[in-house]
């Protein structure tokens, strides 16, 4: 089971980047795993903004329907836009270049509620 | 919570396990996507151990099998199969399950795992006839060998020709062991599924003989996931899911295997004549989405903002990329080409009633 150091994790099995006041978000690891084969990421193209555990989304895998939940709050300044023709990308690169939005976050204090690798790993029984 | 004879070789192969019937069984080893097109092009080997075998024997085991299910065995030769169901009184389905005639005194009902002990008591319940019935489940192993390769492979095998016909079945002897061998399937290809009785040593040793077998097919071994994505796509029932206790086969559209002219009464036939003469007043459908949306069970159908029906089974299908369903909607909207709609989280999504299978090969 992959889960990089240096990224924060929810209880929802998204991940966030920080770079500068710039988020990146997906899913986990263990998530694209539990989902098996994603064949398609709905987000809402007119998507401006997204509070911290707000749905901004919902990935359809073969087996199942599930949420993607905000990790923080801020202004969408990007959507992945690999995942419309290759939502198959989440299954084989979760951390990389299946990642789905970038935003500009808002209040920076929000991520101290999120678990580090450690807490994460445990959250998942690993 | 049990597990099959094949257990180990599902580890093996790093499936992911789930409980399925009261078993751990595989749900996939690699992606249910490529699963099924293996299925679809190649050959693939589930393991369906999980499922009940209930053998019927005596002087009136046929009288005893004609009067629990719907189809008319009458018309069953040794060797040949057919597809049944058991009904209530109510007309709603106890299970659906293949006949094997195995001689006159000799059946073998195979039933859904999740059903078998509610099957083997409705059975033991209504045994009139003084058959005897014999639950068989735990010493049998059943693997379905599935795919345009599949009768190549297992020539290999069991060094024999297949000449075996769709719905027929024979007994082969093959390393001191019997088995049955049934041209059936729950995936619209060509295929077969292979019933014996096996230690678990036998039965893993049987597993790795038949993957050496295909290995220049490309067999792989296939989860419950991609079951469930290929009879989708041929719009066969799934018990709990399609069909139920709460469900007639006639509004199923298991009509063709409904009798009701079979010359022996059977449970449930008084209330199925009612239904027919009364009319349905909803049909299982299939259902196409054009768009990028998915369909999922209990997801509601509507037309003109009322709600006029629900989902029973859905996904994507891999080889259409699009979303099918079955659902049951009121009669009077289950006409072929019809447009309705599904609400899919607050949307109403178009969604087409077309003709199954969904996919033509």
């Amino acid at each position: 089971m992959n889960i990089p150091d240096g990224l924060k994790y929810t209880k929802e099995h998204e991940w966030v980047s920080l770079e500068g006041n710039v988020a990146t978000i997906g899913i986990t690891d263990y998530a694209q795993g539990e989902l098996g084969d994603v064949v398609f990421i709905d987000i809402d193209p007119n998507l401006s903004e997204v509070t911290q555990g707000g749905n901004c989304g919902t990935i359809e895998a073969v087996k199942t329907v599930s949420e993607i939940y905000a990790p923080c709050s801020g202004k969408v300044l990007e959507i992945n836009p690999v995942l419309s023709a290759n939502p198959e990308t989440v299954n084989q690169d979760p951390y990389g270049t299946g990642w789905m939005l970038k935003i500009e976050i808002t209040n920076p204090a929000e991520l101290d509620s999120l678990l580090d690798t450690n807490g994460y790993r445990e959250l998942i029984g690993q | 919570m049990k597990k099959t004879a094949f257990y180990n070789a599902h580890l093996r192969n790093k499936a992911k396990m789930v409980e399925f019937g009261g078993f751990l069984m595989p749900i996939q080893y690699t992606s249910i996507i490529t699963e099924h097109k293996t299925v679809r092009n190649k050959v693939g080997v589930f393991d369906v151990s999980h499922m009940g075998e209930i053998f019927i024997r005596g002087d009136k085991a046929l009288d005893f099998v004609q009067r629990l299910t719907i189809n008319d065995a009458s018309k069953l030769k040794p060797g040949r199969v057919q597809y049944s169901a058991m009904c209530y009184e109510s007309g709603g389905v106890v299970d659906d399950l293949l006949v094997y005639m195995i001689s006159p005194t000799e059946y073998l009902l195979v039933v859904n795992a999740s059903n078998l002990n509610k099957d083997y008591e409705w059975m033991v319940k209504n045994n009139k006839e003084g058959v005897e019935i014999s639950n068989e489940s735990d010493e049998y192993s059943l693997l379905a060998v599935q795919g345009p390769r599949s009768k190549a492979v297992l020539e290999k095998l069991f060094g024999i020709q297949l000449e075996t016909e769709y719905y027929h079945f024979i007994n082969h002897d093959y390393n001191g062991n019997n088995f049955i061998i049934s041209r059936t399937g729950y995936t619209g290809e060509l295929g077969f599924e292979i019933y014996f009785k096996a230690t678990e040593e036998e039965a893993i040793e049987f597993w790795d003989k038949l993957f050496e077998a295909g290995k220049e097919e490309g067999i792989e071994p296939i989860g419950l996931g991609a079951r469930d994505s290929l009879r989708l796509e041929m719009g066969y029932s799934l018990y709990g899911n399609d069909i139920s206790q709460d469900t007639n086969p006639l509004e199923a559209g298991l009509g063709w295997i409904t009798k009701l002219n079979k010359a022996n009464d059977f449970i449930g036939k008084n209330a199925l004549l009612e239904v027919k003469k009364n009319g349905l007043k909803r049909k299982l459908v299939p259902l196409v989405i054009e768009e990028k949306a998915f369909p999922r069970h209990g997801y509601v159908i509507s037309y003109n903002g009322e709600s006029v029906g629900e989902v029973t089974s859905g996904t994507v299908s891999p080889i259409l990329d699009k979303g099918v369903a079955l659902a049951y909607v009121r009669v009077d909207l289950a006409e072929l080409g019809n447009t309705l709609n599904m609400v899919i989280r607050g949307k109403e999504i178009p969604c087409k009633v077309v003709t199954l299978p969904f996919i033509h090969k």
